[in-house]
Order: structure tokens, then sequence, then C-alpha cells
């Protein structure tokens, strides 16, 4: 077969509406100016605008009806972050959805409707912030985790980087029991004082804490355990990876918007400085990055089931996430560099995309790590 | 759209198999060209002639052209069957492209009764080769300036001026030559006009250009005093840029009406990989170098961003950002990453790496030394890849001249 594989691309009027609305909600709520406001706040994110995003039903858009999702599947979601990530737009959104979707694919469909699962579930679709805690420590490719559920169902470990933890209701905590996987529900109210340290992030967008977990009891009815576990977290990690892409790679895009307009207005020796090849062609670069960042996320969205992922799917999502996240580095990395001296400054704005370009690659894995894996499935065969 | 039924498609697509399968030349111990502007000896020349004609002969060669022209009238539905099953097969290449793709299509669609029945089925069968000149040595991308004269004199015009990159022009009976008639227009482009011109005349001088490749394929093209009849003449004096400029259309794939027949030898990062199955790197499989694992899936994503760009430019709601930008950078993007994976897979046969056609430890022959040597011709013809990043640049980004 082919390394090619699965070339396939097709988009909704669903999706095409959800784009629309999304990016006009994006450029109305989030201008550059409310991005600034918010760098140097406690929260990073306008509470009332996350209230809108609620009642939009975003949350719970890729979650069943039968919790109170709309059931539109993840592919719906892509617009979103993508929109999202155009116009620097924070919040618990990304958690809150990876929280939904770990929960949702790990459990047993046998679970009782009732048990805690379901509550958070329901939860999580009306609109209550969730985070997962996943990082033992800083290796996103590690295969062993750290954190242990006693027999006595007592957590013992130190979450890192848990992504919008402070205003995070539940908190979905992948731990082992007995060498096995399991997801213990945590409500943000179950930890002790002194459990949360703030981290200080490169992208000042962002919150996260790093968490002690370390002696919260989690009640029998609130662990996931079962055969499902295991290929939930893999497919967690792979929808992280294609959200975070998404999301990248429309801060790529607004990140070449804004170094073009800069290339067009500054002048330099008597002539607009985007008229050198030396800047022009480097331009051109990261656009042919942008639209294939575009093209893999959307093929990813394409091949994305309520199921467990199959192996192009898999494919499709790490080669998302490796070509979003070098093309937002570079973006980034150029953005300053063709700003001359302005881009040494924080007023500048192409500080913001520099930045999280940091922070966009190292979440859910870097390119190195998904190329790695990428040339497993791709050559091994 | 086409009309024909799927059961008819499917059946059609088994008998041409068949005939793929039974017809097949076997390897002529020879290297073939890959592509139509590779044919640079009498050998290759012969071997192609006799492919093609069988081909035609057999009926799956201008299936859509009218059969009063050696076609078969059939909806162009099944000459896209045939091309995809000559791909499947991996047969060599219908070499009479500028023929079967460009000048024949013009001559089906503004040609005269005359025209079309003295030139398209010659082209069909290979008999008649034909070549372009477009571009002079002063004069690359800038056609419109083309200095190429021809001056009416009696039943004749007389032609004087050098043309280059003339695909196979020390083969071709026939030219669609592009020529200035009047250099006092006022217009530049008013004083161009089109030929259909015999090249077998006195005063026609191809002469052969030695590529990169050590290999032939183009020549440079003299004109002394050379008279062609004045029937030669497509159209009305002065109409030359307007034929071109539809010539090229259907060179850029813009335009259909081509005959069909594959017009270069597909190369994929698969055949690539394959062929390093059995090479070594530090005493342990090339393919198991993390390094070069590295490397290998960058370019299959890259030759993947292609191919789903190409299906991300149909969805409208996916294209508004940078309207045109997919269709626009296709070319630098395909002909850069076609040249990345040829020049890697030199890089990775270790010492083999360092023979060339000729030796006979050469993988395949030195098949991605030349290869690779010429993909150039894709990034520099038709525009260099530099060219494209400033039109790209500049009509997408907006950015200043």
């Amino acid at each position: 077969m082919s390394v090619m594989g699965n070339t396939a691309l097709s988009f909704s009027e669903d999706q095409a509406m959800i784009l629309d609305v999304a990016r006009a909600f994006c450029r109305d709520k989030s201008p550059i100016g409310s991005v600034r406001a918010l760098l140097e706040s406690d929260t990073g994110f306008d509470p009332g605008v996350w209230r809108q995003m609620v009642d939009m039903g975003w949350p719970g858009m890729a979650l069943p009806e039968a919790v109170g999702g709309s059931g539109l599947g993840m592919g719906a979601v892509v617009p979103v972050m993508e929109a999202m990530g155009k116009s620097l737009l924070g919040g618990p959104l990304l958690g809150s959805v990876l929280a939904g979707q770990l929960l949702w694919r790990a459990a047993d469909d046998s679970a009782p409707s009732d048990s805690t699962r379901n509550a958070v579930l329901v939860a999580l679709a009306a609109g209550a912030p969730a985070a997962v805690a996943v990082l033992d420590n800083h290796d996103w490719g590690a295969s062993r985790i750290r954190c242990e559920l006693g027999t006595d169902n007592a957590l013992q470990g130190v979450k890192q980087q848990v992504m919008e933890a402070a205003g995070a209701e539940w908190f979905v905590v992948v731990a082992q029991q007995a060498g096995e996987p399991v997801l213990a529900l945590v409500p943000a109210a179950d930890l002790v004082a002194g459990a949360r340290r703030s981290h200080t992030l490169i992208d000042c967008t962002r919150r996260a804490q790093a968490i002690d977990f370390s002696g919260v009891r989690v009640p029998e009815d609130a662990v996931v355990r079962g055969p499902r576990v295991a290929a939930a977290l893999r497919d967690f990690r792979l929808l992280g990876a294609l959200l975070v892409a998404a999301e990248a790679g429309g801060s790529a895009a607004a990140c070449l918007d804004t170094t073009v307009d800069y290339l067009k207005t500054r002048k330099q020796f008597g002539r607009l400085i985007g008229s050198y090849q030396a800047l022009k062609h480097p331009c051109v670069d990261i656009l042919v990055g942008v639209d294939s960042t575009r093209s893999f996320v959307y093929h990813a969205a394409t091949l994305l089931t309520d199921g467990e992922l199959d192996r192009e799917a898999e494919v499709a999502c790490r080669m998302a996430k490796a070509q979003a996240t070098e093309t937002l580095k570079y973006a980034g990395d150029r953005a300053i560099q063709f700003h001359g001296g302005m881009g040494f400054t924080w007023e500048c704005d192409a500080q913001l995309y520099v930045r999280r370009a940091q922070w966009s690659q190292q979440a859910f894995g870097d390119a190195q790590h998904h190329r790695k894996r990428l040339a497993q499935l791709l050559l091994d065969d | 759209m086409s009309t024909v039924s799927e059961q008819d498609r499917q059946e059609f697509r088994r008998e041409v198999s068949a005939w793929l399968r039974a017809n097949k030349p076997a390897d002529p111990g020879f290297l073939l060209p890959q592509s139509f502007m590779e044919v640079g000896s009498e050998q290759q020349l012969e071997f192609l002639r006799e492919w093609q004609y069988k081909v035609w002969a057999a009926g799956y060669l201008g299936m859509a052209w009218l059969k009063q022209y050696g076609g078969q009238g059939l909806d162009p539905g099944f000459q896209s069957i045939a091309d995809q099953e000559m791909r499947r097969h991996a047969v060599p290449i219908c070499f009479n492209v500028i023929g079967l793709g460009w000048a024949g299509p013009l001559i089906n669609d503004i040609g005269t009764e005359a025209e079309k029945s003295r030139y398209l089925k010659g082209i069909l069968t290979g008999e008649d080769i034909w070549c372009q000149g477009f571009s002079e040595p002063d004069h690359g991308s800038d056609l419109g300036s083309a200095q190429t004269r021809a001056e009416r004199d009696g039943d004749d015009y007389v032609i004087n001026g050098t043309k280059i990159w003339t695909t196979m022009g020390n083969f071709a009976k026939y030219m669609i030559l592009l020529a200035r008639t009047n250099p006092a227009a006022e217009r530049k482009y008013d004083g161009l006009s089109f030929f259909l011109a015999p090249m077998q005349v006195p005063g026609i001088d191809p002469r052969p250009i030695r590529k990169l490749t050590g290999e032939y394929g183009f020549t440079e093209t003299f004109f002394t005093d050379a008279r062609i009849p004045a029937s030669c003449l497509m159209g009305e004096e002065g109409e030359g840029w307007k034929i071109a400029m539809k010539t090229l259309q259907y060179e850029r794939g813009a335009e259909a009406g081509a005959a069909g027949g594959l017009a270069f030898v597909r190369i994929v990062i698969d055949d690539m990989i394959e062929q390093l199955r059995d090479v070594e790197r530090d005493g342990a499989p090339v393919l198991q170098d993390p390094a070069v694992r590295d490397q290998l899936v960058q370019l299959i994503m890259e030759e993947k961003a292609v191919v789903l760009g190409d299906r991300r430019a149909g969805i409208a709601p996916l294209t508004t950002d940078y309207p045109f930008s997919l269709p626009l950078s296709n070319k630098l993007r395909f002909t850069e990453n076609t040249r990345r994976m040829r020049q890697l897979a030199i890089n990775l046969q270790g010492a083999d790496g360092g023979l060339y056609v000729g030796d006979e430890g050469a993988r395949q022959g030195g098949f991605w030394q030349r290869a690779y040597l010429n993909s150039f011709s894709a990034t520099i013809g038709g525009g260099t890849s530099q060219v494209q990043a400033n039109i790209i640049a500049e009509h997408i980004l907006g950015l200043p001249k």
C-alpha cells in the first residue's frame, strides 16, 4: 500500500456554518486589544465570553445527546478551535472538550447512567469547566503512568501543566492501579489547601497549574476502569494533538497576516520592505505551511469517528500536529525578525505568536515525537 | 460529466488492463525517458514510436478525437480510464506530447478542415512528431517580446531568428511557431502570428542542447531565411498571441481536449522507499536510522500536503482566506518536493549514490541520479520557483513588487 494512504477531505454544511459563526464570534469577542488586556490577568480569559461560548453549546458539541450534548462529533470542534487560534482566544474550552472525550470514550456502555461519570459528562456538556490531569513530568510521549491510585482508592502523585485548572470544577486524573490505567474523577472541592501551584507559561494567553493529588480519596463510582481506558487515552492524545494543531494553524495564519501588514507599510532605504525578496519568499514559505496545515487538519477531522480511531486517523492527527506547530514556530520566529527592532518589544504583537508557538509545539507531543510515530506507522509495516 | 455507465467503464477498464498486461514491452536494456523532454537518442525514439503506434492501433489513444482524424469518437471518460491504467501498469510514455497534448487539441478546436485532415492522424500514430517554437534565448518568461521574424514574400513566409528549449526539435516534422509578422505594431502582442510550420526545409537548423544529465532532448533552433508556405499561417496575422495563450492552456492542463497517453513517468515516494529497503548505513538498514526516518516522514508529508491541497481547493468554505493560493502555489510545492525527494534518494544510497548512469553498479541503472538532475526542468521550466514565489507573494499576499 502507498505511504500516501487515505487522502479523503470533506467538509459538511454544518461544519461550514460552525466555522462562520465561530470566526465572527472570535473576531468580535477577542480583538487584539482584549487579548492584550487579559495577558496579565489572573484567569487569562473573560468569564463573560466563556459564558457565551457555553450558551452556544460549544462545550457539549461533540458529546452525545444522551448526556446533553449536540452529537456533532469532534469534526465540529475543529473549526471552532481554528477560529479561536486565529483570534488568540483562550479559556477552558480545549481542556473541557478533551476531558469530555476522554471520559466518554473510556467508559463501558454498561456503566450505570447514574454513575459519577455520567453526572460529570452531563455537567461538562452544560458548561462546567473541566481539565485532564495527564502529565506526570515533562515527557508527552511517556508510556508509563506514575500517578497511582492505591487499593484504598487514594491518589498518589503530582500532575504537571493541568490546563486552565484554576476554574475547573472537575479533574479527570490519569492514574494507574495495579498496573492498569484508570481515570479518577476529582471535584475541585476535594483538593487540599496547598495542592495547587500556578505555572508561569511562556504563552501568556493560557494558564495552568501543577496539582498534587496525593491523599485524595476517590469513591469507587468515580473511577473509570476497564478495557477501553487504554485506547481512550491514546485517542485523547491524538484528539488533543489535532485540536492544538487546529488552533496553531489559526494562530499561524493570523501571525502571517500581522507580518505581511507590517511589510506593506514599513519603509527603509526609500522602499517598502515587503518588496525585498529576502522577506517575501519566507512569507510564501509560511503561507505554504499555513495551507498545508489546514489541509492536514481538515483531512484529520474528516477521518475522526466516535469510535476508536483507526490507523489512518492516527496518521492524519499526527501529521496535522507535526505540520501545524512547525509552521507556527517558523511564522512566529520570522514575525519577530521581520519586525526588526519593534519585534523585540512587548508591544509588538509578534511576541504573542512566537510565545504561543513554543507552548503549542510541546502540547500533546512535538513534531519530532509525532514524526517518530509516523515513521513506525508508514515505514515499518 | 461523462454519460458512460459504470458498467461500461468497468468493462472497459478490464479490457484495457488485460491488453496492457499482455502488451507491456519488456525492458529494452537501455534507459527509457522519464518524460517527453528526455528523448535523446534514435534508439529511444524508435522504441517509443513503436509503442505509441501500438497503443493507438489498439484503440487506446485519441479515443475522444473524431474517427475521420484517426480517433474513435468516444466519450473522453474512456481515455481517462485508459490513461489511469497505463499509469497503473507503468508502461512507457506516449512521447509525441506536444502533438497529442497541445498542438492536436488546438487544431481540433480552431483548425480548418484541411488542417485537421492533414495533421491530426499523424500526431496519434507517432509518424509526425511535433515540437514547439515559443521561447527564445532572450525571451524565456517574457513570451510577448518574441523577436523571431516571419516576413511575407509571395506565397511564402521567410523566417529568421532563434528558438530555444525546442523539445525533440531534431526529430520533429512540424513546429507550432510563434513569430513576429509586424514589428511596427503598437502593442507588441499584436505583431505576433502563429504557424503550423514544417521543420524539414532549408534554413532550419535544430542543434541539440546537451543537458546536465549528459543526454539530449532539446534543441536550439536557428532559422536563416527559411521559407515556409503561406498556408502554414494559423488564423490571421496578428492572432499569434491569442492562439499561443490558448495553447498554454492545454499545456497547463487548464483546458481539455488532449489525446491522452502518459506524458511522463510518475515517480512517487513509495518508489524511493522501496529502493532503500536493502541499503545499509553504519551496518544497519538505512530505513532504521532515526535521522533518515525523520527526513523521510517530512518528505512524505510534503507530498501528501500537495494531494490534500488539491482536495481542499475544491471545497469553497475552506479556501476563503487566501483565494487561489492553493492552485497558484501547486507548481512550486509539487516541483520542489519532487526535487528534494530525488536528491535525498541519492543521499541515502551510500557509496552507490556517487555512481551514475552507465556504471553497472548504479542502483536501478542510475535512475535516481538522472531523475534528480532532470527534476530541475520542472523547477525552472514554466516559470522558476523563485518567480513563482514572487507571483504568490504579490498576488496572494499583496506584497509590493
